[in-house]
Formats: structure tokens, sequence, C-alpha cells
């Protein structure tokens, strides 16, 4: 048990930064100070409000502190939990508890990234680690390679379903104006691109582009009064696998599968009830695993499950409607976009992408080498 | 017991290494094999780590290959090593794509050079699991 109360808290305000290629010798800050003063604007609360601070960056070691220094805000409480791309899922989880023991009542969680004007080397330095350097991985691409290996293996997955991934992503993105990624792609696109890490393409691999965000939670009591309508927390589940791909017991297998049911046992619901799904997809392989290990499908099946369109826009399931972090938008530690867009749905603001009667959405964060997975699911006010 | 203080767990699976030997750690508490070498075995926490020789024996768990601009292809794999344990390395004298899951493969020593020290990578031994 988490111990923490379905619907306590709700996230009032989100924003992105600007997205894409930035100005030269703009810094991750200035994104992440950009993106909490339009989240702010989103919801009618003031800079002199937030007293929680929750940040992430890989090119920022002392993220709530640095952020802190920019904004000139002294908060009673912080929080710079940093295990990859999911750290913002375990913020909100974070957050939540902060905000239900009075230890801050209104929590900003932001996230900046340059990595396209720096380069990825340079935003993400890569640990040492004597045990996998001498055969040069690409990493974190062929760790992720090396689990789609074994899913293929194991359950007959194909680089044709791992395609139809980043084809659904590419349709969803066409449908959002912020979406880096503006021409169609096809199967054959993905299949015949260039080869990085076998079996993924360069079209199986998410974008590396400049970017971040910012999200702003508050009680459910104080949400009620603000501008939008609330994105209550319904759910939260967190969980740590390993560090390393040579230590993930068995590579068909995440710690979602931990994770999800923390979430969905904390907000009582199934994944049946759920209206829109917001994945981490790093890679190609990233949503199928997830798919599986949240409940969505079985086991083995997600390879399946996600063929003939079935995740595109008019398909069964409503995935990744931004297009992803293959074909919106990924500077490096994605999981606060796909936590923005999770609430964006439940909200109802998605414009031409909006999911039809969209009540409960489910944001799942990924971070490392399918090392770390948290989930947060969203509710509506009548999902309460 | 290992003495920080006079080797790290690395450096003697290196001293092993440049015998030509894949070393790896026995928990004496729980006799579970450990792989990467640690000061402290996991989850019993005990500093009663035999080390061993492995018979260099494996198979493929899962595999890619590594598209580098200007290298040719190289595999990138995980082996299981039949004493119960799993590491990252190569399968060479094999066109990497062949490299397949199940495939029975034996160590060697990689001479590394001034900047790489040895390292392990694997052939084919014959034989699937």
């Amino acid at each position: 048990m988490s111990g923490l109360k379905r619907g306590s808290v709700a996230v009032v305000g989100a924003a992105e930064s600007d997205l894409g290629q930035v100005a030269p010798h703009t810094s991750p800050v200035d994104l992440m100070a950009q993106a909490t003063m339009r989240a702010l604007d989103d919801c009618g609360l003031k800079l002199s409000d937030i007293d929680g601070v929750f940040s992430a960056a890989t090119q920022v070691r002392t993220a709530p502190m640095t952020l802190a220094e920019y904004l000139r805000i002294k908060p009673r409480f912080f929080d710079g939990t940093i295990i990859g791309g999911s750290s913002f899922m375990a913020h909100v989880a974070h957050a939540q508890a902060a905000i239900e023991h009075g230890l801050c009542e209104v929590a900003l969680i932001a996230y900046g990234s340059t990595q396209r004007s720096v380069s990825r080397a340079a935003a993400s330095p890569r640990e040492r680690n004597p045990y996998e350097d001498p055969y040069r991985p690409f990493m974190p691409t062929s760790a992720y390679a090396l689990a789609a290996s074994r899913h293929m293996h194991e359950f007959g997955t194909t680089r044709e379903q791992l395609a139809e991934v980043a084809v659904a992503a590419r349709q969803w993105a066409l449908l959002n104006p912020k979406a880096w990624e503006k021409e169609p792609l096809t199967i054959e696109q993905v299949l015949n691109a260039r080869m990085v890490s076998y079996p993924f393409t360069v079209r199986d691999c998410c974008l590396v582009v400049d970017g971040g965000g910012a999200v702003i939670l508050t009680s459910a009591a104080r949400a009620k009064s603000l501008k939008k309508k609330p994105a209550y927390v319904l759910g939260v589940g967190e969980a740590l696998g390993h560090a390393t791909i040579s230590n993930m017991p068995d590579l068909t297998v995440t710690a979602a599968a931990e994770s999800g049911p923390k979430a969905f046992g904390m907000a009582k619901l199934k994944p049946s009830e759920v209206d829109m799904i917001s994945l981490y997809d790093a890679f190609t392989i990233t949503p199928i695993l997830f798919l599986e290990d949240l409940g969505f499908c079985p086991k083995g099946e997600g390879g399946r499950f996600v063929s003939g369109g079935a995740i595109a826009p008019g398909g069964k399931y409503a995935v990744n409607t931004s297009g992803g972090g293959l074909s919106y938008c990924h500077p490096g530690m994605y999981g606060l976009l796909v936590i923005i867009e999770a609430v964006r749905q439940v909200r109802g603001e998605c414009g031409q992408r909006q999911v039809k009667n969209c009540e409960v959405s489910l944001a799942h964060g990924n971070g490392g080498v399918l090392s770390s997975q948290c989930t947060v699911i969203f509710g509506s006010e009548s999902a309460l | 017991m290992p003495d920080l203080m006079k080797q790290s767990p690395f450096g003697a699976y290196l001293e092993h290494l440049k015998k030509g030997e894949l070393a790896y750690q026995v928990c004496s508490d729980d006799g579970t094999a450990v792989f990467f070498p640690r000061a402290v075995a996991p989850r019993t926490g005990s500093t009663n780590l035999e080390w061993r020789v492995s018979k260099g024996l494996g198979t493929v768990y899962a595999t890619t290959v590594v598209y580098a601009k200007d290298q040719p292809p190289q595999n990138v794999a995980l082996i299981d090593i039949d004493e119960g344990f799993r590491m990252m390395s190569r399968v060479e004298d094999v066109d990497p794509l062949q490299v397949k899951i199940g495939m029975r493969v034996k160590f060697r020593v990689h001479p590394g050079d001034e900047k790489q020290p040895p390292y392990p990578v694997f052939t084919p031994a014959g034989g699937e699991k």
C-alpha cells in the first residue's frame, strides 16, 4: 500500500517550455523557468505561491537548488530525485506525500534540457562501467535493442510490429502543432532507415531535441478554486528494477509490472477503465513492454496488440496522443512531457487529437535502461 | 574478505583476466554466484565473497549489433555463464548478425590496448541451448 490518498492532490497547471531547437546558449534552467511561468499562468497562481520545488535534469546536478536561485524563491520543501526519465512521476508521488503532510502546499515540478543544442554526449555524459564499456554499446539504445532481441526471440515479435509503434506515434504527431516531426512515416521507411543497433533503425529511436516543462500541483481542496479543471492524482506507483542492462533479471519484464499494480490499486481502477495511455516511448519496444507490464495486454502479446494501427489515431487504444518521444519531443528525460499530455487529455484541451470523454489517463515513466518505472493515474472530477 | 585499502573488486577481476581467467565471486553465505564483482554480496550483505574461475562456457541470452560511423558493425551480447551469472560481452569470429540467442559460446581474453585493459570476449563453441 502506498499510504497516499486517492484524489488528495491535483495537477492544476501544466506547460511545455519552447521545444525543438532553442537559441544558442539558452540554459536548461531558462527552459525550466519559462515553463514554470507558463504553468503558473495556466492555473492562475503566482511565483510566490510555490513552496515546494521538485526538479531533475542531467545538465543541472542540483536542479531544485539551481532553479530556486534562478526564480529567487525559498521553497519549504524540495526534492531532486533523479532516476532518469521517470523522475517526474516519482516527483508527483513525492509531492503528493508532501502536500498531504502539510510540508508544502503548492508544488512545482520542472525540467529542462538543451541536448540538441549542446549534443547528447555533452548533455548526458555516461557513467563509466568497466564491465560494459569495452564492448562500446550505444547507450541507452543498445540496452533497449537487447531487450527487443529477447522479446522477438521469446514471443515472435517482429520488426514490422516495432515499426507500427513509430508509425502510430507519427500519425498522432501530425495532429499536434507542437510536434517536432511534420511529415508522414510508413512502416517501410522505418525498416529501411539507417540501422543504429539491431533491430533498431534511427526511426525506432526517440528524437534528440531541446525542451522542458513544468507542472503545478496542489491539494484537491485548493485545486477547485483555480482556473482550469483539475487533473486529480488517483494513483501513483514507483519501482526500481536495476541500473545496468547486464543486471536486468528478465529483459522482457520491467518494473512497470510493480509500479502499475501499485498505481491501479491506489486508484481502485482497472486497465480497461483508462481512456488514454501516455507511455514513455524512448524506443519502439518500450510501449510494447509497458502495455504488457501495466496489464493492457498479456505478456508477449504487445507486438500483436499494437498491430494494424491499433494505437494510431482512430485505432482501438489512444496511446501517446502527443506523438510521443518518437515524433513529438524527447529532450532526454521525457517523463514530464508524458505527464503533461495525460493531464491535458483529462482536461479535454487537446484539440484535434482529443480523446472523446477522456475521464481517466495514465502516465507511465521509464528511466535509465528500462531501470526505473513510475506510473501516475489522473482523473477528471467525474472519475473521483 | 575484501580489503578495499589493498585491492578493489575490479582490480582482483583484472588480475585474473591478465592470467587468461574469467573470474567471478561466490557468496559463501548463500552459495550464489556474484557478478559484477563486489565488496559486499547482494541480498545477504555478506563480505564472505570467494573468488572462483569460470570454465568459460556460456549461452547467448540477448544480442544486438552496433553500427558505429566509419566502423564495421560489432556485436554486443548478454551471455549467461554456466556457473550462474550473466555478463555483457561480444561474440567474435562470426558475422555479428549471425550471433543468435541460445548459441553456445566460449570465453577468451581480448588483450585490450594502452587505454583499455584486457577484457573478456566470446567465440562460438558449437551448438545451441
